[in-house]
């Protein structure tokens, strides 16, 4: 039992061995009880999500086995069911959020956590803090009233007459579509990677900063190349945390993603994600295999956050104890 | 403490509230190309019979049959008839039969946002079958052109804009598409939703018309109400007697009619592409799905009774927002089939 | 920029000026992010806002006109719902961790709540379906709740519990020798301390589900009409901001506006009080 081992926590009830009726009637077995039910029933929801995904999409994943995952017809009539698509899509979508969002979280958490003076600081990160509380279902409001059309009238017709030759920017400028879904994305996770990397820039030792400094370097030098990779793992951990979130985001994808399975170059190509398809088929599946293969798609999705979830975890956990250690 | 209490009074409050609104509460869900006559129906018929709200949920035909078929909802919606394996597993699922009811007619017009052009396009079933297969992706190919002769077309490319959801709009316009390209069979199929060869997704009736609103050179298909609420272009097509013709009552209850005398037994039939030189080819019935046997005896007799309405005086309503009445023959036959539902 | 300067130490500099003031910008565009937002809702959403909003039942499609009262209420509901299934859950849950919780215990259910945390809502939608709709043959209220309530369980659970930690080893142990036991101490002295941070962490967790739409979309469902009691679909607002923001009718972009600048501002004043919570509660313990 877990009960004793701390010591000082467990001061009340470490009056030495008793029977479990006096402990009983002493309360504290009773709140330690009922306080563990609860406990347990986290752990119990956590893993009824993790069985019910995996029970009901058995005949998906007994029909298509692992070429579920890497083939990409998506037909409901003919009942073939292959996943590529939409972890194309989901991927995509996320890879061109990380890449606009990184560069101007990590610039904009340098600023916060290294320049900026303490009061204008606290307001800007307050200001961030409630940027990262507009719901997801606003973001696509917007998107769909105000980038679409910009993308659509100026922004595509733009970037295809400067960068038209690569291939990621040709094809009709439909306004949706995988660019325009990653923008709306980069801009959620935005707050998510500048209050994170923020966090763990703060972290580091102030004296790692004043001994570059003393040795003649810029403050930019200081912070890019002593600050920085000092507190790199916990900054990668807050990308990935970013991506976690990135992934299984729904609504303001859906309503400018152009909901097509299809993989394609360009990112001015109308796409799909997994969060998407759910949404928009999970209501309407008409067969039993059509809504397993719908549930094995959540199944993927669950497991993709979770890897990265878990990754993230590790890497902010990591920077944090190397800034205890190098302090202690 | 205070605020505890606060707490629990507003509950309170927020309890008192739910359970004041007792009124006898139906739940549907199920197709979009019908939801402005039916949003219009059962607001006119909570406003004659205060006690009963029907609640309809315009979620697409694919969720219309399986939101009924798992009995999340008290009846469904659908444009395109259930299949025979559907049937089977609703009465494997529910121990007891679903019954069709059609309610009205409508068309899927192609609508189209081409910057410059106001005229009304004539589409052949080749050119439309062209389109949405994606072997024509110019606005001026001559397949287009040709049946446009007076029209300048632009040489720009054509966004194909579809259902992304399970649609009974879909299922009209994909058995439309098989009927006039074996292309299309072999490659597509009939179906609530199907693999589209190009195109985007919007979700619903409403979805595909907004696309298509707020997008140049876009076409897609939507029911005939759609574009006239919203003010759309829409073509004429090719019917199978080689004649434009627009969507309108008149064409849709000319496809109509022939169907009236061969309706089989359980209301399921397609009139795409049906015969006569007035006939909309893209025309079709669009069905409630009411399981035969309801428990709730309120629930059944608040259901038949708005089934009786709906065949009668709700009629009347059909054509003022762009769909048919029924044939009477069909009506007839209905409300005999309304002692079937126990 | 003095002339003794190498061109070395010359570009030195100005690169590092450059790049500071590029980092300035990086927080400018995050920062007015927040205002763009806020100014397209306040200009859109405030032009649409009426009497009629609040008060009426949605007009049917196509007719101008109507209100979104029943989702408004829908949302209280749903909301009010998900904190008695989430908050408690969370509350206990953090406490058995924060004080009795072992290593072993103490780590599976704090990864299970990490678990929870990183489930896409979607995913949560899904289970909410399988377990609550798809048996009881209804969309519901509680169905709907129950996701959400879920989504509210690891912020709480896991604010609770660092809340709890940081309430000083001397308030227990005063408590402690006082004669009380254990269970009494962290009734009558260890939760009264974490009290305020407990309350902001709920607050929170409240404002992330308050704008959630994936998971109502099939457990909520939505509803014409108002929503009797706990098992009966039910509107709720950021379901009709999607309904109607992807529609092609006018007047329905208008209500989603209006209902979009509901929603914002609601979110936004929660996060705000839970802060001033937090904040008064700092303050109270300086003085």
């Amino acid at each position: 039992m877990p009960e004793n081992n701390n010591p000082v926590r467990g001061a009340g009830s470490s009056s030495g061995p008793r029977s479990l009726f006096s402990r009983l009637r002493q309360g504290d077995e009773i709140a330690r009880l009922i306080t563990l039910l609860f406990a347990a029933s986290v752990v119990l929801i956590a893993l009824a999500i993790v069985y019910q995904l995996w029970a009901d999409s058995a005949l998906s994943r007994h029909r298509f086995g692992l070429h579920f995952l890497v083939t990409s017809v998506w037909d409901p009539v003919f009942e073939q069911f292959g996943a590529l698509p939409f972890i194309y899509g989901t991927l995509l979508t996320s890879a061109v959020a990380l890449l606009l969002a990184v560069p101007l979280g990590i610039g904009a958490a340098i600023f916060l956590a290294e320049l900026a003076p303490q009061r204008i600081s606290a307001v800007c990160t307050f200001f961030i803090e409630l940027l990262a509380a507009v719901p997801s279902v606003i973001y696509g409001l917007l998107g769909v009233f105000v980038l679409v059309p910009l993308m659509r009238q100026d922004v595509q017709p733009f970037l295809k007459s400067t960068l038209g030759f690569l291939p990621l920017f040709t094809g009709p400028a439909y306004g949706v579509g995988f660019l325009t879904a990653g923008i709306v994305l980069a801009l959620m996770i935005l707050p998510f990677i500048i209050s994170v990397s923020r966090e763990v820039l703060l972290s580091v030792p102030r004296d790692q900063r004043e001994a570059a400094l003393a040795l003649g370097s810029t403050r930019w030098e200081s912070t890019w190349k002593v600050v920085v990779p000092f507190a790199r793992t916990g900054i990668f951990g807050s990308i990935f945390l970013a991506l976690a979130r990135a992934l299984g985001e729904t609504m303001a994808v859906t309503m400018v993603i152009g909901n097509t399975p299809q993989i394609a170059a360009s990112l001015f190509a109308p796409g799909y994600t997994i969060a998407a398809v759910i949404a928009n088929e999970f209501t309407e599946a008409t067969s039993d295999l059509y809504l397993h293969a719908l549930i094995e798609l959540g199944l993927v999705l669950f497991l993709l956050t979770f890897i990265l979830n878990g990754l993230a975890r590790l890497l902010i956990l990591l920077t944090e104890r190397k800034g205890a250690e190098v302090r202690a | 403490m205070k605020r505890f209490t606060g707490f629990a009074l507003a509950l309170l409050a927020l309890g008192a509230i739910a359970l004041a609104q007792n009124a006898l509460l139906i739940n549907g869900a199920g197709a979009t190309f019908p939801y402005p006559a039916y949003s219009k129906w059962f607001d006119v018929y909570h406003k004659q019979k205060p006690a009963i709200q029907i609640n309809y949920q315009s979620v697409g035909s694919g969720a219309g049959i399986r939101q009924v078929t798992e009995g999340t909802v008290d009846f469904g919606a659908s444009d395109g008839p259930m299949t025979d394996e559907q049937l089977k597993a609703f009465t494997a699922k529910r121990g007891t039969e679903i019954l069709h009811f059609p309610t009205v007619l409508g068309a899927d017009v192609p609508t189209y946002n081409i910057p410059g052009v106001s005229a009304e396009l004539n589409f052949t079933p080749d050119a439309l079958a062209g389109i949405f297969l994606g072997s024509i992706t110019k606005w001026n190919d001559p397949a287009i052109a040709s049946a446009n002769k007076d029209v300048n077309l632009p040489a720009a490319d054509i966004l194909v804009v579809h259902r992304s959801d399970g649609s009974g709009t879909t299922y009209i316009w994909t058995d439309y598409l098989s009927k006039v390209s074996d292309t299309w069979k072999t490659k597509v199929g009939t179906g609530t939703s199907v693999n589209w060869p190009v195109g985007l997704g919007g979700k619903g009736n409403e979805g595909v018309a907004g696309l298509v609103k707020q997008t140049p050179y876009a076409i897609g298909y939507v029911e005939l109400i759609y574009a006239i609420q919203n003010k759309m272009p829409y073509g004429k097509i090719k019917n199978s007697s080689g004649v434009f013709v627009k969507a309108d009552l008149a064409g849709v209850s000319a496809a109509a009619a022939g169907a009236a005398k061969t309706m089989p037994e359980d209301f399921r039939v397609s009139i795409t592409n049906a015969p006569g030189k007035t006939a909309y080819p893209v025309s079709s019935f669009t069905w409630l799905l009411i399981p035969a046997r309801i428990q709730d005896a309120a629930k059944r007799d608040a259901i038949k009774g708005f089934l009786h309405w709906m065949l009668t005086d709700g009629q009347n309503y059909a054509e003022g927002l762009a769909y048919a009445k029924l044939p009477k023959e069909v009506v007839a036959r209905e409300l005999k089939a309304l002692s079937k539902i126990q | 920029m003095t002339a003794r300067m190498t061109p070395r130490v010359l570009w030195r500099k100005s690169l590092s000026a450059v790049m500071l003031s590029l980092t300035g910008v990086c927080a400018v565009v995050a920062v007015s992010v927040l205002f763009l937002i806020l100014g397209y809702l306040v200009i859109h959403g405030g032009r649409s806002v009426n009497w009629d909003f609040f008060t009426k039942l949605p007009a049917p499609v196509g007719e101008l006109g109507g209100g979104m009262a029943n989702a408004i209420l829908g949302s209280a509901k749903l909301l009010a719902l998900a904190s008695l299934i989430g908050v408690p859950i969370g509350l206990f849950g953090g406490i058995y961790l924060a004080e009795f919780g072992g290593h072993g215990a103490g780590f599976v259910v704090r990864y299970a709540a990490d678990l929870l945390n990183g489930t896409p809502s979607i995913v949560i939608g899904i289970f909410a379906y399988a377990l609550l709709v798809l048996p009881f043959k209804h969309f519901s209220t509680f169905s709907g709740a129950f996701a959400l309530g879920i989504m509210m369980i690891p912020i709480t659970l896991r604010s609770t519990e660092e809340f709890l930690r940081a309430v000083p080893l001397a308030l227990r142990e005063g408590a402690l020798a006082l004669g009380a036991n254990k269970s009494r101490a962290i009734l009558t002295v260890v939760l009264p301390a974490a009290y305020r941070g407990i309350l902001t962490a709920v607050l929170l967790a409240l404002a992330r589900v308050a704008g959630e739409t994936a998971p109502l979309l099939f457990t909520a469902f939505s509803n014409r009409f108002w929503s009797p009691g706990w098992n009966q679909p039910t509107a709720s607002l950021p379901v009709m901001i999607y309904t109607y923001a992807v529609s092609p009718y006018d007047d329905w972009h208008r209500q989603a506006w209006a209902a979009g600048l509901l929603l914002l501002g609601l979110v936004l004043v929660i996060n705000l009080v839970a802060r001033v919570v937090l904040l008064r509660g700092a303050a109270a313990r300086r003085s």
